[in-house]
């Protein structure tokens, strides 16, 4: 089946099973790797992707529904080598540790700020709820996405502190 | 061999019906995808033909019909969450909504896709049946309405015949002395699968409970009303007694198993506290 769509700003053609997971028409046939596979059901995020504004997990998306979308991946959040304000806040955060999660934390993020630039912390943490990561870092993953709204001119006011 | 199912792409609802009505159950409907592709993934679904209707808008939407809200089967979680007249007129299902899954399944999970997935644990489901919802079932031969608490007849069975497709759940709005409740207990807040859901919709007088509909998921085959103990409650004056009672009517009431995310004992006990719960917000 021949699919359309616009992925990071570039409109491609493929012809791919109907039922393959986008998450496999990204790292096969795009050959974009940054989309990791953690679980494969749904549960740990690492394959998140933006598709028409809205993440998604790409591991329970049958690129058949995907004809003419936009979807945005990891790789496409830099500009010009320039990176994203939110990688650059999660290199000066130390926000990666083993960097599984990363990509799908900074689409979950990504996500997030677009429609929400002043993210209170508790609303950074059910945006990234689907998101597993078993470093145990949140802290400085929140940190970071919180630095990025600052970064911005827009500060987030929350009132709730961080529990251990 | 690579496992290609071919997949039926139709542009109206008249066009399903008719694929419905040559293939029966041989074809798989595949909305959102996040129940079907788990399946998939894990090789326990293995259907030759699939009819994905996910560009299928005339099945998505939000409806003020006055009384009732009628929503589309392939409305998101997402767009229920976001919904003001699902927030005012049914508040249970958006706190229900927010309990699926996290963002990136309920951006594609459907309310359709939970109730005919049929699954004792859908967490929309008590909501479902507290508020004594009726769904619209559509095929080549019309369309029917049942009322939700006759729609499971079974262990993951409905009354959906093989030619017919879910359209939509109509609800009736919450009036100005009634209020509603969600609860669910899962190993965790996001991406968990319940161990007990449970939603109440309650009309009060005072201290005086007019009607009340308890209705509990993950306790039995299906999705189930709490009968014996809505009675014992309706038309009850709220106190720590009456409370007392539905607490240990409501645990022997239900029918929990033990299963790999939670045991009888604890089922029974924690449906009892939760209903205790929610019954002292009330008073």
């Amino acid at each position: 089946m021949k699919i359309k769509f616009e992925i990071n700003g570039v409109v491609r053609e493929i012809d791919a099973p109907p039922m393959k997971r986008l998450l496999d028409v990204l790292r096969e046939d795009l050959c974009l790797t940054g989309t990791k596979e953690g679980c494969g059901e749904g549960e740990c995020g690492a394959c998140s992707v933006i598709v028409d504004g809205e993440a998604v997990n790409s591991c329970l998306a049958p690129i058949c529904q995907l004809q003419g979308a936009n979807i945005l991946t990891v790789e496409g959040l830099s500009r010009d080598g320039r990176l994203d304000p939110l990688q650059q806040a999660f290199l000066e955060c130390g926000a990666a540790q083993c960097g599984i999660c990363t990509p799908g934390m900074l689409i979950s993020a990504r996500s997030l700020l677009d429609v929400n630039p002043r993210p209170t912390r508790d609303e950074i943490r059910a945006a990234i709820a689907g998101n597993l990561c078993r470093c145990t870092g949140y802290i400085r993953i929140i940190d970071a996405i919180e630095r990025t709204a600052e970064t911005y001119g827009l500060r987030s006011h929350s009132p709730y502190a961080d529990q251990p | 061999m690579v496992y290609d199912p071919t997949v039926l792409t139709p542009t109206n609802l008249e066009e399903v019906y008719e694929l419905l009505a040559e293939r029966g159950r041989r074809a798989k409907i595949v909305a959102g995808g996040t129940d079907l592709m788990v399946a998939l993934n894990a090789k326990s679904l293995a259907a030759k033909e699939f009819i994905n209707i996910w560009r299928l808008n005339e099945l998505r939407g939000i409806d003020d019909e006055g009384e009732t809200i009628r929503i589309g089967a392939l409305t998101t979680y997402t767009q229920l969450i976001r919904s003001p007249l699902i927030q005012l007129g049914i508040p249970a299902l958006v706190e229900a909504s927010r309990t699926i899954g996290a963002i990136q399944i309920q951006n594609r999970g459907t309310i359709g896709g939970n109730i005919v997935n049929a699954s004792p644990a859908g967490d929309s489901l008590p909501v479902l049946s507290a508020f004594d919802a009726d769904v619209e079932i559509g095929s080549v031969r019309g369309v029917r309405r049942v009322s939700f608490n006759t729609f499971y007849t079974g262990y993951r069975q409905t009354v959906m015949e093989p030619d017919e497709i879910l359209l939509a759940v109509r609800l009736r709005k919450l009036n100005q002395n009634e209020r509603s409740f969600f609860f669910k207990v899962g190993t965790r807040r996001a991406q968990a699968i319940s161990k007990i859901v449970m939603a109440v919709k309650a009309g009060m007088t005072g201290a005086e409970i007019n009607s009340i509909s308890i209705a509990l998921g993950s306790v039995a085959p299906v999705v189930v009303r709490a009968y014996q103990t809505e009675s014992l409650l309706t038309n009850a004056i709220l106190n720590s007694a009456i409370i007392e009672q539905a607490r240990s009517t409501v645990s022997r009431e239900i029918t929990p198993i033990t299963d790999v995310r939670s045991t009888e004992h604890y089922r029974r006990t924690v449906t009892g506290n939760a209903l205790a719960r929610v019954l002292w917000r009330l008073t």
